[in-house]
């Protein structure tokens, strides 16, 4: 029996995320958000380093090093969460062991990121 | 039914390691993926830093100590080493999704060049760091 599926329903989901183009086009609006806030980031960690507690939570409550702190902590999670699960999806092929890793990966990158980013709300807001 | 009979043929997979001699590009590719699942470990430590600090002064020293180490510097180094190396070949890979330096001359130069940039600013860093009392 003939088929009357188009070239381009057959091609769609055939790809190992089973989804087009808007994982991969946001995985590099995060990356070129991080450019300007990597280069930030490793100087905030040299600040930090010479801080002591209360240098840091001074440091930290400044409006621009919070919304910088919570926007890299943010952005970062979310690219590692795109970047890990394509590396899940290339080389698991396994469909249960795949689905754990990328719920995993998920998961981790929430619950970690959750906490980093409500961390800092609260040094720099709550004045801890 | 048609479905058990059909022959299924083991499609390549990429990359061919056990195939391809070894070159700069496939080097920088592999080293890419290998960099961010480490730059994983670091965002972890990132949100250490952060849930420590919001632990409170005993808490936050207990961090601190943890990461002045010799181990925590060594750790922090090789971060930053593929920090920059993420960074310089993430632009590399921005660079070639607008079109340009997509040949093969033009890959391996800017190859040499995002190794260079991440050994040299990794080096600076350390150096300034060692400059302003954060180590």
């Amino acid at each position: 029996m003939a088929s009357y599926r188009t070239p381009l329903s057959r091609a769609r989901g055939l790809g190992s995320a089973k989804h087009g183009v808007g994982h991969w086009i946001g995985e590099r609006v995060g990356a070129v958000a991080l450019i300007p806030l990597t280069i930030w980031a490793v100087y905030a960690v040299m600040r930090l380093a010479a801080l002591d507690y209360y240098g840091a939570v001074e440091w930290i409550s400044t409006p621009l090093n919070m919304t910088l702190m919570v926007l890299t902590l943010a952005i970062s999670f979310w690219h590692m969460h795109s970047g890990l699960r394509v590396v899940v999806e290339d080389y698991i092929h396994k469909t249960l062991t795949k689905t754990g890793l990328l719920l995993l990966n998920l998961f981790v990158c929430g619950l970690a990121g959750a906490l980093a980013v409500f961390s800092v709300l609260k040094v720099a807001l709550g004045g801890a | 039914m048609a479905e058990a009979s059909r022959v299924v043929r083991e499609r390549p997979t990429s990359p061919h390691t056990t195939i391809w001699r070894w070159h700069l590009t496939m080097a920088t590719s592999i080293l890419h993926r290998f960099t961010g699942i480490a730059l994983y470990g670091g965002a972890l430590i990132a949100a250490a830093w952060a849930i420590s600090l919001a632990g409170g002064p005993d808490t936050y020293e207990t961090y601190k100590a943890v990461m002045g180490s010799i181990l925590g510097k060594a750790v922090l180094f090789a971060l930053t080493l593929a920090a920059f190396y993420h960074l310089g070949n993430g632009v590399r890979h921005l660079t070639w999704d607008l079109g340009f330096g997509l040949d093969v001359k033009s890959a391996n130069a800017s190859g040499v060049g995002v190794i260079a940039f991440a050994v040299a600013a990794t080096l600076a860093v350390w150096v300034i760091a060692g400059m302003t009392g954060a180590l």
